[in-house]
Parts: C-alpha cells; sequence; structure tokens
C-alpha cells in the first residue's frame, strides 16, 4: 500500500512560567492510502495537539513528520463552525475564497457535492436553519471543497446528539468513502473509533505516548452502524477500555 | 385562531394598555404636581418654575431667542461628533486588537484617561482648539470615545475562537480574519454601541457648551444661570431631555432596522 504521511518521534513540549509540560512523547506511526484511521484517548492527552502540529496550526518541538509529494491536508474541527451571516453555499466557499481557488470550476465541484449529499435545496439558506447532523456535513464539504487528500478529522460528531451522531457518522464516513479520501480522526468516543476505522492508534494519558494500535478485522466491512453488530467488536471494545482504564486505575 | 390564542393575545394586549396608561399618569401628574406645588408657593417659584411658565418661556425663546437656532446647533455638534467618534472609535478598537503589544503598552494610559474626569481638561481644550465649535466637539470625542473603543474591542474579543481557528484551518492571512470574520461578526455589538454613544455624545456636547459657546442649549442654560433667569434655565433643561429622548429612539430604530 501506498504510505502518504509518516511520523516519526514526534515530541511536543510546552512551555508555561513555571514548567516545561511534556504533551507529546515520541509518536510514531504511518498513515496509508485509502486508509480510516482513529486515535483514542484520555482526554486532555494531546489528541488535538498532535492534529494541530500536522496541519501547521502549532510546532513540533522534535522529530520528523514527512508527507508523501505534495499531498494537501483537510482539516475538519469539532465545532461546524458556519458564519450566520453567510448563506450556506458561501459558506462552504470559504476556504476555496479564502485561498483564492474559488473558480467556476471549483464552485461547480462544491455544487456537485451538496446535490450528491442531498443538500442541493439549502444553498442559498442560512446555517441556523440547518439540523447539527446537516451543518456537520456541510462543514465536511467545505473541507473536501479545497480536495484534500487527506482529511483530518477533531472530534467531528463530539457535539451532536447520540441519534444524529450515529447517522452523521455513517453519512460522512460514505462521503469519505465515496470521495476515495484517506482519514485520521481523533475522538473519545470507543465504539465510534471502533465501528467507523481499519486501525485505532491508543494513546495514553500525558505525556502521550503510543499504547497500542490495533488493525480492526471484522467479518465483513460495512457502514459503521453495521459494523457495530460485529462479532469482533465487543473484543475490540474491551482491549481498548482496558488500555484507556489503566490510566484511571493508576491515577486513583 | 383558537380560543386560548385569542385569550394570549388579549393578555398581551392588556398589559400594553396597563404600562401606556400609567406612563402617562405619572406625566400628567407630575406635571400638576409640579405647577400646583409652584402656584401655591410650597416650591420656590423662583427657582423651579413652573410648566405653565416653561411652555411660556420656551413661546418667547422660539419668537425673541432664535430657539430653533440654539436646538440646530447642538444637533449639528452632537451629529459631527456622533459620527467622528464612531469612525475613530471602530479604526482605533480594530488596531487595538490587530496590535495586541500595543495594546498592553498603551493599556495603563487608557485606564487613567478613562479614570479621569474629562470636564477638568476644558480649559485647555480651549486654549489649544480656540473658543468655537472645534472645542465642543474634542470635548464630546473625549467622552464617546473610550466608550466607543472599548464596547467595539469587547465586541472583538469576544468572537467564537473556533471560527478564527477555521480561520486558521485555511491559513487565512490576518488581512482575510479581518475583513471576512472580525468585522462582521461584530456587526451587531457596533451597532448596539451606536445607543451608548449618542448619549456620551450628548453629555459632551452640553459640556462643551457650558464652557465655551455662542449658541446651543447649554448656551441658553449657562446664559439663563448668569442673568438669573431660572425659567429660562428650566426651559432649556425640558428641551434637553425632549432631544436627548427623541435621539435615543431614533437610534433605536435605526438598530431595530439594520439588525433584522
Amino acid at each position: 500500500m501506498n504510505k502518504l504521511l509518516s511520523i516519526k518521534n514526534l515530541n511536543k513540549v510546552y512551555y508555561s512560567k513555571k514548567d516545561e509540560i511534556e504533551a507529546i512523547k515520541d509518536i510514531t506511526f504511518d498513515i496509508y492510502e485509502g486508509e480510516f484511521v482513529s486515535i483514542v484517548g484520555p482526554s486532555g492527552c494531546g489528541k488535538s495537539t498532535l492534529l494541530n502540529i500536522l496541519t501547521n496550526m502549532d510546532t513540533k518541538t522534535k522529530g520528523t513528520i514527512e508527507l508523501n509529494k505534495n499531498l494537501k491536508l483537510g482539516y475538519m474541527l469539532q465545532s461546524d463552525s458556519m458564519l450566520p451571516w453567510r448563506k450556506v453555499i458561501d459558506n462552504a466557499l470559504l476556504g476555496l475564497e479564502i485561498k483564492k481557488e474559488k473558480n467556476t470550476e471549483n464552485i461547480q465541484y462544491v455544487r456537485g457535492l451538496f446535490k450528491k449529499y442531498g443538500l442541493s435545496n439549502f444553498l442559498e439558506k442560512c446555517p441556523n436553519e440547518l439540523s447539527g447532523g446537516m451543518r456537520q456535513r456541510v462543514a465536511l464539504i467545505r473541507t473536501l471543497a479545497l480536495k484534500p487528500d487527506i482529511l483530518i478529522l477533531d472530534e467531528p460528531f463530539s457535539k451532536l446528539d447520540y441519534q444524529s451522531r450515529l447517522k452523521v457518522s455513517d453519512d460522512v464516513y460514505k462521503i469519505i468513502k465515496e470521495e476515495g479520501k484517506t482519514a485520521l480522526m481523533v475522538t473519545h468516543d470507543l465504539a465510534e473509533a471502533i465501528s467507523i476505522s481499519d486501525r485505532v492508534i491508543v494513546l495514553s494519558d500525558r505525556p502521550c505516548e503510543i499504547k497500542n494500535i490495533y488493525k480492526i478485522r471484522r467479518e465483513k466491512n460495512g457502514s459503521p452502524i453495521e459494523n457495530r453488530k460485529d462479532k469482533n467488536f465487543a473484543y475490540y471494545y474491551d482491549l481498548i477500555w482496558k488500555d484507556l482504564a489503566y490510566h484511571d486505575e493508576r491515577a486513583s | 385562531m383558537t380560543k386560548e390564542h385569542l385569550n394570549y393575545l388579549k393578555k398581551i394586549r392588556r398589559e400594553k394598555i396597563i404600562v401606556i396608561t400609567f406612563q402617562i399618569l405619572i406625566l400628567a401628574g407630575f406635571l400638576i404636581m409640579w405647577e400646583l406645588l409652584s402656584k401655591y408657593k410650597i416650591i420656590n417659584p423662583f427657582i423651579f418654575s413652573s410648566p405653565s411658565k416653561v411652555i411660556e418661556t420656551i413661546k418667547n425663546l422660539y419668537l425673541n431667542y432664535n430657539l430653533i437656532g440654539h436646538i440646530l446647533t447642538t444637533l449639528y455638534e452632537t451629529l459631527i461628533a456622533f459620527i467622528l467618534g464612531i469612525t475613530l472609535s471602530f479604526i482605533i478598537a480594530i488596531i487595538l486588537y490587530e496590535f495586541k503589544i500595543l495594546n498592553k503598552i498603551i493599556d495603563p494610559y487608557l485606564t487613567m484617561l478613562n479614570s479621569l474626569p474629562k470636564v477638568a481638561l476644558g480649559p485647555l481644550i480651549i486654549i489649544i482648539a480656540g473658543a468655537n465649535t472645534k472645542s465642543i466637539i474634542v470635548m464630546a470625542l473625549l467622552i464617546n470615545l473610550i466608550v466607543g473603543i472599548m464596547s467595539i474591542y469587547n465586541g472583538f474579543n469576544n468572537i467564537d475562537k473556533d471560527l478564527i481557528k477555521l480561520f486558521k484551518t485555511f491559513n487565512a492571512s490576518r488581512l482575510d480574519i479581518l475583513l471576512k470574520l472580525t468585522i462582521p461578526a461584530s456587526y451587531k455589538t457596533i451597532i448596539s454601541s451606536l445607543k451608548l454613544n449618542i448619549s456620551m455624545t450628548l453629555i459632551g456636547v452640553i459640556m462643551g457648551e457650558f464652557l465655551v459657546s455662542q449658541s446651543g442649549l447649554g448656551y441658553l442654560i449657562i446664559y439663563g444661570t448668569q442673568v438669573f433667569n431660572l425659567d429660562m434655565v428650566m426651559s432649556g433643561i425640558v428641551i434637553l431631555i425632549i432631544i436627548s429622548f427623541v435621539l435615543y429612539k431614533i437610534i433605536t430604530y435605526i438598530e431595530k432596522k439594520l439588525l433584522k
């Protein structure tokens, strides 16, 4: 398989007035083309810092990040962050506008995505007329508009209620697969990680290190909701749960 | 429409009628009390005047003292100071927001300037700007600028951090963030700051007119005091109340229109 992203011995240290905080310690992993990889870990362990470093929004202290050729990363945030004064379509075109790539061809591409994913009727609406799940799908289209090769997703469903969460993660998974994208997602929801990913990376508490990497094997690969019924689901859930629970015991 | 819905509407209307009735009653009661207390000399009619005398004085001012001219002078000064104040507040707030280090440096000086009673600077302003309309406008600006800058700046600071992060994921330049996010996002705060600003401007203008002027409502009030014509002072105050009320209502109306 084609290796797209390679992270080697990544370290991150934060400085405050009083001391140094080691946020990330010696993280090494690769991402291959077409994969869906999830990262889980205790909250506050530095998952988001890792994504911020990958997307150049924060700096690394040590280590290397190798990106295959000139691949583009697209970052989808936890909150859908729609600008309320812009129509839905103009929100989706925001990235293109800022990157000065808002040409007819790209606009057509975005409109095409809206049509393909059943949102055509909402192009001219205000963002607050859309449900949380719809907004999240628009946010994904906004990220896809820039045609990234790898999608970086930072807890993309955590602000949704449980029902829409399952539905939207199914939708988002489908969109990512259909567009043939590679994805790296951070989440704190174990079930979500296991049901959606090809591999799950488990991080430890601060300073965050890689505890385990699981290749998820299923009897049959389906949509995330179907995958929850897979007979191996509980097995992985249990393994990862134990990986994470260890830290609680140590803390208490 | 259901019966319950009708009842609900009726309830709202009844409440509105009660509010307006009492508002009128309070005003009428106040005026009648003032008139009677003055007429039977329970309060000193020379100092406190009376509604009938105020009306008479206003009529006299209108006929013999160019009252409309005085009102227009005050309105003109207020308008100029208001527009200048908003524009400058906006520009300065942007500069402070964009250059955080500058903000940190001048913070103690802003605090000092803010706590200083601006009227103390009056004599200085007159010497620098001259005994004319310029001084009055500078005075009003001193008062409305600080409030304006602070409210607009706070609006900028309250912008959702997630939105800023979103722009950063697109590698947006500072100019992009300013034009496409900061300014549109604080539109509401800026509009809401207009109301506070108009009151502050009027305070500044009247204060300026007290210090130096040949016309305007502040001038009328000071002139009335100097010649010990307290009917004139009272009339000036009454007209000022009406003007500030009307200005406030106009701004509220504009605000409603713009925020729709």
